[in-house]
């Protein structure tokens, strides 16, 4: 990030008015920083796309298949005819504009073509020309546009500028849901070949190793046995997790980016030293070592294989229901889709706390809970011992991730939690909290490295509501249940709001937590020094 | 714009010709009879249209806490998981414009040399919107008088409620005033809005400008150049019972009047105007929120976990693929490396 502009240089550079030609005329620009990587030609070939090839963005010629159009159109054809929710997205939208000032992406760059309503119609233009009778006779008169190699450029540019957040169908009075659409051209650009290497890697890695970050079963074994190193350092308590085990309660799974990736990593250890204490007879698995997604963000196909592996894990292991970690578009495909894709999960049991005998009736048919419903329950029925004082210098605000806001609904249960293991907590400003959450900027598969500055930008909203807490009220620290935002996040909020910290539910949580047979604390699970370290008993007396 | 505009100039100029000409007949009875047949057939066949693709996945959008836990207080009907409580969401979305009213506007401002965004509550589109369609609902409701002989109580009623001001003599509907404010500040906002100009197609202004020459010649017709209101009840309720009667003798404002109506009704089904129907039929705001709890089912779903047909990467491969690597860390295998 040497290159990088100030963050008043940055959005001093963003255009104050539109262009002056229509949307139509204008092209969209490709210079390094606008566009992501392609994906891989032997990648995309392994997840059987048949038309895989060799090309580059900034290339004149994306080397097209020859019947392209034949392709688009039927791709099109097909999504139209399994998705009502396109065909009624397509021919409902009135411009009123509600939707216009609601996406990140729009507030951050002024970019007339990054308001919900103008990117739905880069391809609801296309759409009328193929398959109404009025775009078909009266062309532009109609809203309508031919389909040319531009406007595959202008989907990628754009379709990869949606982090589908669903923000905009909250305001949009049909409910128009863009994340749909974004989805769906992305399959389309997929059925040409076209896709980007940060989303396909992961998804092809996660294929074949169960996990995005293409981690072997043995190695991450390992990896977590450094965390159980790091973990016995910190409470003097030695945890050797279970893997792979048949006859366990319970499986656990969680975004692959929490064994591995800094601040996540510190969340796992979190909850290892939970199910320590606790007691859980669970597993984990290396097969079924990915929560996350990374195929739901470009395909409904690719989506369910990866997800089937979940299921598949839990009734090899014998397990009676699944927990879940802390991630947001993992909990989308849980909560919206799992089921649908590879239920009936007859094999599994509805979840019952093992602690405090809570049935989760809302998990009867997918069969599994999430991380914080969980932990809640604990807290509730005072299970566990808390010493919230050890998080004294933190003053917590908690950010909403777009998945398990919009798509789940999951408000109040992280809040309960954060406010009992931690004793300063703010929330951030009205209209970009709960429901109205702002994304990080960086979902659906675009924390790609090559494309910082439009992460920063997409990311603004968010962190100017940061900004009003941190300024006001000495927010130092910023909490979430999201694997994509505690990578996502640190790098934006050091660029935009230095000073503050961001970690997940389960590493505050840990910090709070006291275990039987532990040393008194003298260091959070960053092993940095506590402020307010545990009184030491020997000392005392 | 300017297209739109010549499209609605150039309707009114048929209709006044129409009627000019002497094709009464023509514009009076044929036209508005077929715009009535092709309103029908095209609203039913976009509905059956959109109705023939299914809904594989359960998506609403979520606005509100989930039901989780019996201590936490879910919210009803912003995250409603019974039907009842869709129908609720449902109801409001369509008869209140909920999505509408949470409308804000995000402004970007600058606060001690940073650049900032701050958001506002913003209603004027909700309330607008609301004048404009519950006028046009009114007025439709009162324009049934004309189509129905003896006019029953109910619409007497409205009609009372709408003129209660006694202003004028024909009274005056405050809907008529309500629906020109609502459509005055549609455009207006359309043509003001440097966001809502770059958005707008042809489509677009032609809808509006149909709906303000409805309304505008209907005005005048009612309080401007009268009309002979018993002839044209005679000329309605011949439509209506399918026995036409002729309208020779009525006013060219009745000829242009009904020409914008009868656009207005065929365009109708083939347009953005179909979100009419449209809105009841919206996966994110009519399904439950229960996806956890009630499976929903997917009739194109192409295969089952265990199908051999299934084409993820199952265990069995797995374990292939790194058997060795696994014994020797110590993780359980289901089948042993060969010795
Ligand atoms: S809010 Fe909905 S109807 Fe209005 S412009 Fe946006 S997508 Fe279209
Ligand atoms: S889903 Fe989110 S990122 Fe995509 S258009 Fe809507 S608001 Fe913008």
């Amino acid at each position: 990030m040497a290159k990088m502009p100030t963050p008043e240089e940055l959005l001093a550079a963003t255009p104050a008015s539109f262009p002056k030609e229509g949307w139509m005329d204008t092209k969209p620009d490709f210079h390094p920083g606008s566009y992501c990587y392609p994906a891989k030609t032997d990648a995309l070939q392994k997840l059987g796309f048949e038309n895989a090839h060799e090309w580059a963005p900034q290339e004149e010629d994306w080397n097209l298949p020859e019947n392209w159009e034949e392709i688009i159109y039927n791709s099109l054809k097909d999504a139209l005819e399994k998705h009502r929710s396109l065909k009624l997205f397509m021919d409902c939208c009135v411009r009123c504009g509600a939707c216009a000032d609601k996406c990140h992406f729009f507030i951050g760059t002024n970019d007339p073509k990054n308001m919900p309503v103008l990117r739905a119609e880069l391809l609801r233009s296309v759409y009328r020309k193929d398959f109404t009778t009025a775009g078909r006779l009266l062309g532009k008169y109609a809203g309508a546009r031919k389909l040319d190699p531009e406007v595959i450029k202008e989907w990628f540019i754009y379709f990869y500028q949606c982090t589908e957040c669903r923000r905009c169908s909250l305001f949009c009075p049909y409910g128009i849901d863009t994340a749909e659409i974004t989805v769906i051209v992305r399959q389309m650009l997929l059925d040409l070949g076209l896709g980007i290497n940060w989303i396909m890697n992961s998804v092809k890695d996660c294929n074949e190793t169960g996990n995005h970050l293409g981690i072997k079963p043995h190695s991450m074994k390992e990896i977590v046995e450094f965390l159980c190193d790091d973990i016995e350092t910190i409470t003097g308590i030695r945890i050797d997790p279970p893997w792979n085990e048949k006859g366990h309660e319970v499986v656990f799974i969680t975004p692959s980016g929490d064994y591995f990736a800094d601040p996540g990593v510190y969340t796992f250890m979190g909850y290892l030293m939970l199910f320590h204490e606790i007691g859980l007879d669970y597993t984990l698995s290396t097969y079924a070592s990915e929560g996350g997604n990374f195929g739901s963000f470009v395909s409904f196909d690719v989506a369910k294989r990866l997800n089937a592996k979940m299921y598949a894990e839990a009734k090899r292991l014998g397990a009676k229901w699944i927990l879940g970690g802390e991630c947001g578009h993992m909990w989308r495909v849980v909560n919206q889709y799992m089921a649908t894709y590879n239920g009936p999960a007859d094999f599994l049991e509805t979840p019952v706390s093992p602690i405090t005998g809570t049935v989760f009736h809302n998990a009867a048919a997918t069969k599994m809970v999430h991380i914080a419903e969980f932990t809640a329950d604990l807290i509730k029925h005072n299970k566990l011992n808390l010493r919230p004082e050890r998080n004294n210098h933190i003053i917590t605000t908690w950010h909403d991730s777009c998945n398990p806001s919009r798509a789940m609904g999951i408000l109040e249960e992280p809040r309960y939690v954060l406010k009992n293991v931690c004793n300063n907590f703010v929330e951030m400003p009205e209209h970009t909290i709960r429901e109205e959450t702002f994304c990080c900027g960086s979902g659906s598969g675009l924390n790609a490295e090559e494309i910082m500055d439009q992460r920063l930008r997409g990311g603004f909203p968010r962190a100017n509501a940061l900004r009003y807490v941190h300024d006001h009220n000495d927010v130092n620290w910023m909490a979430c249940m999201c694997a994509l935002d505690r990578a996502a996040l640190p790098p934006l909020v050091d660029y935009w709001v230095p000073g503050v910290t961001v970690s997940g539910l389960h590493e505050l949580v840990a910090n709070a937590l006291v275990m039987k047979g532990e040393i008194p604390r003298t260091m959070d699970l960053r092993q940095e020094d506590l402020p307010f370290p545990d009184e030491d008993p020997a000392e005392e007396a | 714009m300017t297209i739109a505009f010549a499209a609605t100039l150039l309707i009114l100029f048929v209709g006044w010709a129409g009627s000019a000409l002497g094709l009464q007949y023509l514009f009076g009875v044929i036209l508005p009879l077929v715009a009535g047949a092709v309103f029908i057939i095209g609203f039913v066949w976009k509905l059956v249209r959109w109705a023939k693709s299914p809904v594989p996945f359960a998506i609403p959008t979520v606005a509100g806490q989930q039901r989780s836990l019996d201590w936490i207080k879910p919210s009803r009907l912003e995250c409603p998981w019974t039907t009842p409580a869709v129908l609720v969401r449902m109801l409001l979305e369509v008869f209140a414009f909920r999505s509408l009213f949470r409308n804000t506007r995000a402004e970007r401002t600058v606060i001690d040399g940073t650049p900032r965004v701050t958001y506002f509550s913003n209603k004027w589109l909700w309330l607008f919107a609301l004048l404009f369609h519950y006028g046009m609902l009114v007025i439709i409701i009162r324009h049934a008088r004309f189509f129905l002989d003896p006019v029953p109580a109910c619409i007497a009623v409205v009609e009372f409620v709408d003129g209660v001001f006694q202003i004028g003599a024909p009274r005056f509907y405050l809907t008529d005033a309500f629906i020109l404010a609502g459509l005055a500040f549609l455009l207006l906002r359309r043509v003001v809005s440097e966001r809502l100009r770059y958005i707008s197609l042809p489509a677009d202004w032609f809808a509006l400008f149909l709906l303000i020459a409805i309304a505008v010649s209907g005005i005048l017709m009612r309080y401007v150049c009268k009309v002979d209101i018993n002839q044209v009840k005679e000329v309605i309720m011949g439509l209506a019972t399918l026995h036409p009667v002729s309208p020779t003798g009525i006013g060219s404002i009745f000829f242009i009047h009904v020409t914008f109506v009868s656009v207005l009704l065929i365009y109708f089904p083939f347009s953005k105007l179909m979100h009419m129907g449209g809105v009841f039929m919206s996966p994110t705001r009519n399904m439950k929120c229960n996806t956890r709890q009630e499976r929903h089912v997917n009739p194109w779903n192409p295969w089952a976990i265990d199908d051999p047909q299934a084409n993820y990467h199952k265990y069995a491969e797995y374990e292939d693929d790194y058997r060795d690597a696994m014994v020797e860390a110590g993780l359980p295998v289901d089948k042993q490396p060969e010795a």
